[in-house]
């Protein structure tokens, strides 16, 4: 078990190397001013300003956010990031609740889940960033605070991939079971909760990995139009900055891809809990 | 064998009241998809009484509607036509009282609850307090000779045992009334063998009534009081037969005359039932023409 991990953190390093060695190797060989195809550009440019040196990325991680501060730049990403991950927790969670229930309510009335399928499908396509300010702004209204708001729109990118899994997941039970749970002359609501909701949980678990990035990703882009400053604002303002530090930007990028790495891992960690004491899957 | 239970050989003695049935199927028939080109008459004016502490088997070639007829009697299905009492009860009234417990071929336990929380799926359902519930899953446990394995998962266990965890899952709130469909169905022979008489001790120990759907000739005749043999297209019964091997069954049954003789008496009545048909043409060192779906071993 344990040196599984170790293989596998082994291997992350190895695969993070890899990349780094092929940026470099791409930026000592690359055109500086990039280069076209049949009169497309392209071919990406190699000047220190589109690709700066990962030495000098890692490097920009110790300096201060802005001169004349101490504290390094990872300090502040940290806390960037640690906002924008309980902002997409609590959407996850919203999106969660929301899509479970939703996919009852369709698993239970099939007019309903003929109704409302399209206009669930119809609402992945909205344009989120040109939403988000908004709602935001419509938030405004009640009294809550704005990363709610933000939260929010992680949901409703979440809400998706649970809703679907869970449907699915719902008719899973087998026939036999179905029937057994007649022959008991259980109700709706027993043979849901004892029967159906358990057998689906296996197929819940993709949904949920997909959601919980979905919900970084929708909470990320609201930021950046609504204002928040999480990890994902940040990105932006450093983006800004490109021309006279432009390896600072990719600091926020390292902060936003970890954050990523950490709520994969959460659910993971939830997987093992609701997967523990069933059959291993024969692969 | 120890059981010293009451179970077979009396049915005469209690069935002199008529309200003694256990179960009671009046004129029934049913149609799948009624007046549609696919139209299969599954059951057609089936008769039947089952004296309560009967064992009571049905055997017949695929597509007779043996299953269906325990669908029927378990409510699991409505009739096309035709009634059926169990206990003096609808079949419908039956089932909401849980005056029965089922098995079927495949275990169909819960993967994600330990073997005694399966057993007390039931008893939850019927709102039995916790402990209450544990006790009587103890003394299942104890009457499947499970014991040992409560808290393990069911697929932890091999196929025999899950099948007894089923067992003792549709005996765990004393239905009068056990029904069956090939619970022996999908294990090896060994341990068939060795299942048939586990299900003997247990019924007898429960004292309840059995209908027992099955394929396997030999199975039902070592098991049964009456055989009632079935013949497809339309469904129907076409015989009953009296077995009554007795209450001490065992492994020497197997070896004994009187087994060989009714196996034969069922296996007659099953070629009579549908012998090889005019345009059925059989390849050479083809088994014996018998009924299909019959297992002779």
């Amino acid at each position: 078990m344990i040196t599984r991990g170790l293989r596998r953190a082994a291997l992350f390093v190895v695969a993070l190397l890899c990349v780094a060695a092929l940026w470099e190797l791409y930026k000592a060989f690359g055109p500086e001013e990039g280069g076209e195809i049949f009169g497309w550009r392209l071919i990406p440019r190699a000047s220190d300003r589109a690709m700066p040196h990962t030495w000098e990325m890692w490097q920009r991680l110790f300096d201060p956010e802005v001169r004349g501060r101490d504290t390094p730049i990872w300090r502040a990403i940290l806390g960037y990031s640690w906002y924008t991950f309980r902002m997409a927790l609590v959407g996850l969670l919203l999106g969660g609740i929301f899509g479970v229930a939703l996919a009852v309510v369709m698993s239970r009335f099939k007019v309903i889940e003929r109704g409302l399928l399209p206009y669930v499908i119809a609402s992945q396509t909205i344009p989120l960033i040109a939403l988000a300010p908004q709602v935001a702004a419509f938030g405004g209204n009640w009294d809550l605070p704005k990363w709610m708001w933000v939260s929010s729109l992680g949901a409703f990118l979440a809400f998706f991939p649970i809703a679907v899994a869970t449907l699915r997941g719902l008719s899973s039970a087998p026939a036999a079971s179905l029937e057994l749970m007649d022959s008991y002359a259980a109700s709706w609501w027993s043979t849901l909760v004892k029967l159906k909701f358990p057998a689906a949980i296996p197929s819940m678990v993709p949904g949920l990995k997909l959601a919980a990035t979905a919900s970084v990703i929708g909470v990320i882009v609201s930021e950046i139009s609504t204002g928040v400053r999480g990890v994902g604002f940040a990105s932006l303002t450093y983006g800004q900055k490109a021309t006279s530090d432009p390896a600072q930007v990719y600091t926020a990028v390292f902060g936003a891809a970890s954050l990523g790495l950490v709520m994969f891992g959460f659910i993971v960690g939830i997987e093992a809990i609701a997967m523990r004491n069933r059959p291993r899957e024969v692969a | 064998m120890t059981t010293s239970s009451t179970h077979s050989s009396n049915s005469s003695s209690t069935s002199s009241l008529s309200t003694s049935a256990a179960v009671i199927v009046d004129r029934l028939s049913m149609v799948f998809n009624a007046g549609r080109p696919n139209q299969v008459d599954a059951l057609t004016d089936i008769e039947l009484s089952i004296q309560a502490g009967d064992f009571l088997s049905l055997i017949g070639p695929s597509g007779c509607g043996k299953s269906t007829l325990l669908r029927l009697i378990a409510n699991l299905i409505e009739p096309t036509a035709g009634n059926v009492l169990v206990n003096g009860k609808s079949a419908k009234q039956a089932r909401l009282d849980q005056d029965y417990g089922m098995a079927f071929q495949q275990s169909g336990l819960f993967d994600w609850r330990t073997v005694r929380k399966n057993i007390e799926l039931p008893l939850e359902l019927k709102g039995w307090n916790k402990a209450k519930r544990q006790q009587r899953a103890e003394e299942m446990l104890d009457l499947v000779q499970l014991s040992d394995f409560g808290a393990h998962m069911p697929w932890q266990l091999s196929g025999g045992m899950q099948q007894r965890v089923a067992i003792a899952r549709a005996l765990a709130s004393h239905p009068p009334l056990l029904l069956m469909d090939e619970p022996c169905g999908a294990l090896h022979e060994t341990t068939r063998e060795h299942m048939q008489a586990e299900l003997l001790r247990i019924c007898a120990a429960a004292q309840t009534t059995v209908v027992f759907v099955t394929h396997s000739i030999p199975e039902a005749v070592y098991l049964s009081n009456r055989v009632v043999v079935m013949s497809p297209r339309p469904g129907r019964i076409t015989d009953i037969i009296d077995v009554h091997l007795g209450d001490e069954r065992d492994e020497d049954t197997r070896e004994d005359s009187r087994f060989y003789g009714k196996i034969t008496e069922v296996r007659e009545a099953l070629r009579r039932v549908e012998g090889p048909g005019p345009d059925e043409v059989l390849p050479e060192n083809a088994t014996p023409p018998g009924p299909r779906g019959i297992e002779d071993r």
